[in-house]
């Protein structure tokens, strides 16, 4: 059965969201560049915008084909009876998909720009020494094969969207607007990359003792997280009003809702920075804002401005702690903090959906069910387990052993010599910023 | 290690899967779910123990 077109309304809106989502690719990309060194700036801001163009590319060739959308053709399996939508069985080039304004193509052009904003998230945790060529070629991996797969059983109709149709799990695994689909996939792929390229030369010492590497702009980091801001409401809204049976009249909460959970992670990061340093810290109160954005996104539709309060503080605490505790304690270099703010935020997110969020009744996220039958909460927070069991038992060991494969083709890791000189000028011949001097006589005490 | 840890990490994701196509539903469902995703995070534990062996070898 085919997805219930969109009223007129709710296209045009839809359209005007989506349009908003390349500000989130474009906050990522500065506040990765920022958080790096200046010898590597170009470098970073260059692979930002081949991530984009690769992820484009492979999600129009064969990653919708994949991923699929409610009620269109899909693999199925029968389990004890019970159907198990696992894979998206569409042609490829977006063959099967009318371009028109027609839900299924208002999904795909959503998609192709949450698959760029996914890909970019590995490449926080990888500023200073992943290659460029590694850099797309682990894009396409993930483009074109672990996010469509996973998408497709969240948003697709797959497998994990029917616990509620199948097994009675509330109303199957809710994420509207890509907390896992998008940034937890994006964080644990960014894990992955940062193990396979180990720690920047520096950054620890003999003893395991780590090194403070600041980034070198601040004003790109916190523009970036503004720029965010924007890209989030768009992914949010457009993801409620296509995956999670949303109105128009909704985005209201939802923008609400997203606001405040930015506002009170980079608040409760400022704060908790502040008692322990003395100083707001400027990175992590950053990554604070963005780790609201993040664990706001499967819950923005469902819960009370209160709630939303609730968990940007926790996610924006957590991302805080999390991050000292992955370099301290676990030798981890990320230097955009991608697992901490992507990956554990989004985890969070994921969660809070069990814990605060009110889904309607007759919301039904696969088709060919019994449409506006009431699904009651119970069971929910089973649906979110069984979601984020499949992240941590699948999606992880499977973008791991992608990267570590293509790891003995094309190797991630630059070569030392490019690591001392700066990506800017090993990779591209040219730095960022060619007309800074380096200062010595007027900037020394006499 | 490393190698047990994602091997516990997927041996977690089966357990989940075995619960919904085997028991299907009630408290024997939940029981099985948490416990798949409990043998995860000691997967993940060891995941992370291993790496930390490594830790300092590239710095």
């Amino acid at each position: 059965m085919p997805a219930a077109a969109l009223p007129e309304a709710s296209t045009i809106l839809c359209i005007f969201l989506i349009f908003l989502v390349p500000f989130a690719i474009a906050g990522l990309a500065l506040i990765n560049t920022g958080l790096g060194r200046s010898h590597s700036a170009a470098h970073t801001m260059l692979a930002s915008l081949c991530i984009f163009a690769v992820a484009f590319g492979v999600y129009f060739i064969c990653g919708f084909a994949w991923q699929g959308y409610i009620g269109m053709p899909a693999h199925t399996l029968m389990v004890s009876g019970k159907p198990w939508n696992w894979l998206g069985a569409q042609p490829f080039f977006l063959r099967g998909v009318e371009l028109g304004g027609s839900t299924n193509s208002l999904a795909a052009c959503l998609q192709m720009l949450s698959v760029a904003v996914a890909a970019l998230i590995p490449l926080g945790a990888g500023i200073d020494r992943w290659r460029l060529s590694a850099i797309c070629a682990s894009t396409a991996l993930l483009a074109g094969w672990t996010y469509p797969l996973f998408a497709h059983w969240v948003w697709g109709g797959g497998w994990l969207a029917q616990l509620g149709v199948n097994y009675g799990l509330g109303h199957g695994f809710v994420d509207a607007g890509g907390a896992g689909s998008i940034q937890v996939l994006g964080g644990l792929t960014a894990l992955s990359i940062a193990w396979i390229l180990g720690p920047r030369k520096g950054k620890f010492s003999q003893e395991g003792m780590p090194n403070a590497i600041p980034g070198h702009n601040a004003v790109l980091v916190l523009l970036g997280c503004l720029l965010a801001l924007m890209g989030w409401l768009g992914l949010n809204s457009a993801g409620a009003l296509l995956f999670a049976g949303g109105t128009p009249g909704g985005t209201v909460l939802i923008a609400i809702n997203t606001i405040l959970a930015a506002a009170s992670a980079g608040l409760a990061a400022a704060l908790i920075t502040r008692s322990q340093f003395g100083r707001p810290d400027v990175s992590l109160t950053a990554n604070g804002w963005v780790s609201g954005l993040v664990a706001s996104s499967a819950v923005c539709a469902f819960v009370a401005p209160a709630a939303a309060v609730l968990i940007g503080l926790v996610g924006g605490a957590l991302t805080t702690l999390s991050v000292e505790w992955f370099e301290m304690r676990t030798g981890v270099d990320d230097p955009g903090g991608a697992i901490s703010v992507h990956g554990v935020s989004g985890l969070w997110g994921l969660l809070a959906v069990a814990l605060f969020a009110h889904v309607p009744a007759g919301f039904l996220n696969v088709a060919g069910g019994p449409q506006g039958q009431g699904y009651g909460e119970s069971g929910q927070w089973l649906a979110q387990i069984v979601g984020i069991a499949t992240l941590l038992g699948f999606v992880f060991p499977l973008t791991y052993g992608l990267n570590r494969a293509l790891d003995l083709i094309c190797r991630h890791r630059v070569a030392p010599e490019g690591e001392r000189q700066g990506l800017d000028l090993y990779e591209l011949g040219a730095g960022a910023y060619p007309e800074f001097v380096t200062h010595t006589d007027e900037f020394t005490q006499r | 290690m490393k190698l047990v840890g994602f091997f516990l990490l997927l041996a977690g994701w089966v357990i989940v899967l075995a619960a919904l196509a085997v028991i299907g539903s009630g408290v024997p469902l939940a029981a099985f779910v948490l416990s798949g995703t409990g043998v995860e995070i000691l997967g993940l534990v060891l995941v992370i123990r291993a790496h930390m062996v490594r830790h300092g070898d590239v710095g």
